[in-house]
């Protein structure tokens, strides 16, 4: 299969990039390529230019940043960064086993959290765990930048509240707090398929043990990423019991909204929502507790 | 600002050997080697990006060249398959894949292999389990596996023995 024919330019700055898209309303922006290219050989996106940010400098990063309470990752971040990375592993294990359950590891050599996000795919783990975190998105264009949460992004699928001439260039976490832990389940019938389901977790603990934060994301559970809002709100000022976690993944599973197809049946699909926010929320708990 | 173009000229060293070549921005890496080159040891596959049979190096990373472009790779350092023997010796990792009888059919062989080198670039010692898991992205529709894993095991082992007489040897020079 091969693209329909288009123009190229590998940019060398945010500014060209920003220049490009503005000049050009229906190029698209190429970066791991791992979701765009196969749409193109598809012939399911034809977009007549591609600007190429892999050759911009210093947009390959992940730290944390004291100043603005973030972790910042850059918009060349790949999966496999997060996967190699002693800091993502130790105080953000969510954003781990997320990286590692993508695609194989070829797709992670290439593919890139910042692309991910942007592609709006509800099927992308990316976004799960990140409505979980509380993430938020770092959108350059012609006027600046803005910051937006990225429970704002998605309007549709593969649709974002972006405009065509903002690049997606900075994803931002908040800070791991203490006494805080998250986790990512995903269930996929082989290697490199799309989740049937995944569920991103992170909750915060006060000193007494109760419940300060939580936030539950769904991959794959509706047509965009879905925010389990009533499950968070649940949990919050409740004790980290059982009954209270089993309550917690029923109502994730009200909050679903999965359609059935190859990867199984509705009542399947929001079965497993259930099943995996209960299992998210007790690595989540054990590991907010100070084990693994 | 670079003004966006429907072809290019571009520059890559593949197996050690420099190439210059316009092409054409759509053109998928995969087609480059093959059809560009006439480098035809790497395989399509599914062409989806899902089996693998199209791995190569790209500046130390294996990926899947029917899913890149190959104007992406301007200024990139390429190994395939090609590059693997030196001097008629097998490379350790074909020869594990002889040794253990790692393939019947060889059509994913080239990427397998490609795969392996890459993985033991970055860990000499694997785990079996880590062996499985970084192979997890290239398809074998013949074997099950179980060979390929010991072909790599055979072939990491050959490495590390060369590795270790040529810093002996290194070490008395």
């Amino acid at each position: 299969m091969i693209p329909a024919s288009f123009k190229y330019a590998a940019v060398q700055s945010v500014d060209e990039a920003v220049g490009l898209l503005s000049d050009h309303a229906d190029a698209k922006v190429l970066a791991g390529g791992h979701s765009l290219l196969p749409l193109m050989k598809l012939r399911l996106a034809n977009p007549p230019v591609l600007v190429d940010i892999n050759r911009i400098p210093d947009l390959n990063y992940i730290r944390e940043d004291p100043q603005v309470g973030r972790l910042r990752i850059g918009a060349l971040a790949r999966h496999v960064d997060f996967e190699n990375s002693r800091l993502i592993k130790d105080r953000y294990p969510m954003l781990w086993e997320t990286a590692r359950g993508i695609g194989d590891p070829l797709v992670r050599n290439r593919g890139t959290l910042a692309g991910s996000v942007a592609h709006a795919d509800p099927a992308s783990d990316w976004p799960a765990a990140l409505f979980a975190a509380n993430a938020e998105i770092v959108a350059t264009g012609p006027n600046g930048q803005r910051v937006v949460p990225i429970a704002q992004l998605y309007v549709g699928i593969l649709t974002t509240s972006l405009t065509n001439d903002e690049l997606v260039t900075e994803v931002r976490v908040p800070l791991a707090r203490p006494r805080s832990g998250s986790a990512y389940e995903k269930l996929e019938r082989k290697v490199g398929d799309y989740a049937v389901i995944g569920v991103g977790v992170m909750v915060s603990l006060n000193e007494a043990g109760s419940i300060v934060t939580a936030g539950i994301g769904l991959c794959n559970a509706g047509s965009t990423t879905i925010k389990a809002t009533q499950a968070e709100a649940f949990l919050v000022g409740k004790p980290p019991a059982p009954d209270n976690f089993n309550e917690a993944a029923r109502l994730a599973m009200e909050d679903s909204d999965p359609v059935e197809d190859d990867r199984g049946p509705v009542d399947y699909k929001r079965a497993m929502v259930r099943e995996l926010t209960r299992r998210a929320l007790m690595r989540a708990l054990d590991r907010a507790r100070g084990a693994s | 600002m670079p003004e966006p173009v429907l072809r290019t000229t571009i520059t890559v060293n593949v197996n050690g050997q420099p190439h210059t070549a316009q092409v054409e921005a759509r053109l998928l890496l995969v087609h480059f080697l093959r059809e560009t080159l006439n480098l035809t040891g790497t395989h399509i596959g599914c062409d989806a990006s899902n089996c693998g049979a199209c791995t190569v190096i790209v500046d130390r990373q294996a990926v899947k060249s029917c899913t890149m472009l190959a104007v992406e790779a301007d200024g990139a350092y390429i190994q395939t398959i090609e590059g693997a023997e030196q001097n008629n010796q097998l490379h350790p990792l074909q020869e594990g894949f002889l040794m253990e009888h790692g393939l019947q059919c060889g059509f994913c062989t080239p990427g397998m292999i490609m795969t392996a080198t890459a993985l033991l670039a970055n860990d000499p010692s694997p785990t079996e389990a880590e062996i499985r898991r970084g192979i997890s992205g290239n398809l074998c529709r013949c074997t099950g596996y179980v060979n390929i894993v010991k072909a790599i095991q055979y072939g990491a082992a050959k490495l590390r023995e060369e590795e270790a007489v040529s810093t002996r040897e290194a070490t008395h020079a």
